[in-house]
């Protein structure tokens, strides 16, 4: 399955029923050296738009809005003990949490890879 | 000045996007906030050495028959006892004690070089002009450049350029030959670390930066490199931890009220600070080892157990040396011993937080000049 983005820079690979979460290599070269991130626990509902992760730079905190609505089932506890990994491999090793989907149909608003780079290209 | 449009280019601008700077507006001129990345640039300073353009700030002359009495209405510093050379930090105060910026004052043969803060420059000369007697004059040096060479290795890559400048001692400053350059360098700095400081012709800026950084010690480092080793080094930052709000004794920094100033008087602002000094001030600035891993900003409250906000975070980060975050504070009096906790709110959750000694890191001072 593709991975899909959104404008605030989250990519989601679909799996199934679920999906996982992160931000783009994109919106981590934006940021800079990452020394904290603020994981959803799982159980949590997280609301397409809302509000699901927080990610610290050096410089200045930012969150990270769920691309779309459903259960957060884990999270990746490596960002805790090494939140750098979102700088070395923001789509691989960096991803921060899975999810259950809860409508498949919100992904059609997202973008594709080619979309997303020339969106990143206007910036 | 948040408009980018406004941001006026400072003499390296290109030199830097060459560079592969990240270029963002700062105190009304477009800056470097960082070129490889903060954390790798904050650790090349504290090992090797790090080149910073700081032309942003005001470099200004005070000069004329009464400039250091004029300058003392003004400063708390005792100029009268200020050796030739010789570097003295010092604050720019508001009648009623505020501190309008923090400064650095050397004299410097028939005149006084003074190095205040770039996004407070401009008001700061209208107050001082404001104040000044008759035949005291003051030149706003728009024409000068000022870089900054900061680390354990950069008295190496400095005196190979500009032989001599390893006899400096700390907080001393004397016109040297860099390259074909004249140029007025002190060893002195905002890192904490050993470094000078280098007032150049901005016309020959390049010229400098270029050589500066040919040697195998230096590579150039950006503002948010900048930001971090001060306030590892515990160095406060004006308009953040110091503002007209805000007073010398308040701000921990006493030391730079003169013994001699203390029991004359004669600056602006004496009687509130000679009050705070002697009954002391209900607030103080602090450092601040915070728990866990999540860096607490500027901006963030300190809070009593019913939660009431009782102070506030003017700086805070992540400090990569001790990898940990770490912050500036003003606490109520009764928590700003080392060891009080502090507990912290920043959107809707609770930190905990330890008084802790500042510098966070220790300074590496070079205090008799050549090891």
């Amino acid at each position: 399955m593709s991975v899909l983005y959104t404008e605030e820079h989250e990519w989601i690979r679909v799996e199934g029923d679920e999906a996982v979460v992160g931000i783009t290599d994109f919106a981590q070269g934006q940021l800079g050296d990452i020394v904290f991130v603020e994981l959803p626990e799982a159980g949590r509902q997280v609301t397409k738009g809302g509000d699901a992760a927080v990610v610290e730079s050096v410089k200045a905190a930012s969150d990270v809005y769920a691309p779309v609505t459903g259960e957060v089932v884990e999270a990746n506890q490596a960002l805790v003990d090494d939140p750098s990994l979102v700088n070395t491999d923001p789509e691989g090793e960096g991803w921060f949490f899975r999810l259950r989907l809860a409508d498949a149909s919100e992904l059609d608003g997202l973008m594709d890879a080619a979309a997303y780079k020339s969106f990143c290209d206007s910036q | 000045m948040s408009d980018d449009s406004q941001a006026a280019p400072l003499p390296l601008d290109r030199w830097h996007v060459a560079r592969g700077a990240r270029m963002v507006p700062f105190a009304g001129y477009s800056m470097p906030i960082q070129y490889e990345g903060i954390i790798a640039e904050h650790r090349w300073t504290r090992e090797s050495a790090g080149l910073f353009d700081v032309s942003h700030m005001g470099q200004l002359i005070l000069a004329g028959p009464g400039a250091e009495k004029a300058l003392e209405t003004l400063l708390p510093a005792d100029l009268a006892i200020l050796k030739e050379g010789r570097l003295r930090y010092s604050l720019l105060l508001a009648d009623d004690g505020g501190i309008l910026d923090d400064l650095m004052v050397t004299r410097r043969g028939d005149h006084f070089y003074v190095v205040v803060n770039g996004a407070t420059k401009l008001d700061d000369i209208a107050h001082i002009e404001a104040r000044l007697p008759q035949g005291v004059v003051l030149d706003h040096m728009k024409e000068q450049a000022l870089l900054a060479l900061q680390g354990p290795k950069a008295v190496d890559a400095l005196s190979r350029l500009a032989p001599g400048v390893e006899a400096l001692g700390f907080m001393t400053g004397a016109p040297f030959q860099l390259g074909s350059v004249t140029a007025w360098i002190s060893r002195s700095g905002y890192t904490g670390e050993d470094g000078f400081e280098i007032s150049i012709p901005a016309a020959r800026a390049v010229e400098v930066a270029d050589l500066l950084t040919e040697q195998a010690e230096v590579k150039p480092i950006g503002l948010g490199a900048r930001d971090s080793l001060r306030l590892e080094a515990g160095l406060p930052l004006y308009g953040h931890d110091l503002d007209p709000t805000t007073t010398p004794i308040e701000a921990d920094l006493g030391f730079a009220i003169s013994k001699r100033r203390r029991g004359e008087g004669g600056f602006a602002g004496w009687h509130r600070i000679i009050r705070e000094i002697e009954q002391g001030a209900i607030r103080r600035r602090v450092g601040l080892a915070v728990e866990g891993r999540q860096p607490v900003r500027e901006g963030a409250m300190v809070v009593d157990a019913e939660g009431n906000e009782v102070g506030k975070v003017t700086s805070g980060g992540f400090s990569p040396i001790l990898e940990a975050p770490i912050a500036m504070a003003y606490v109520p009096a009764a928590s700003a011993e080392p060891g009080a906790t502090v507990t912290l709110a920043q959107r809707g959750k609770l930190y905990q937080a330890r008084v802790v000694p500042m510098p966070f890191v220790p300074h590496r001072y070079q205090r008799k000049g050549a090891a």
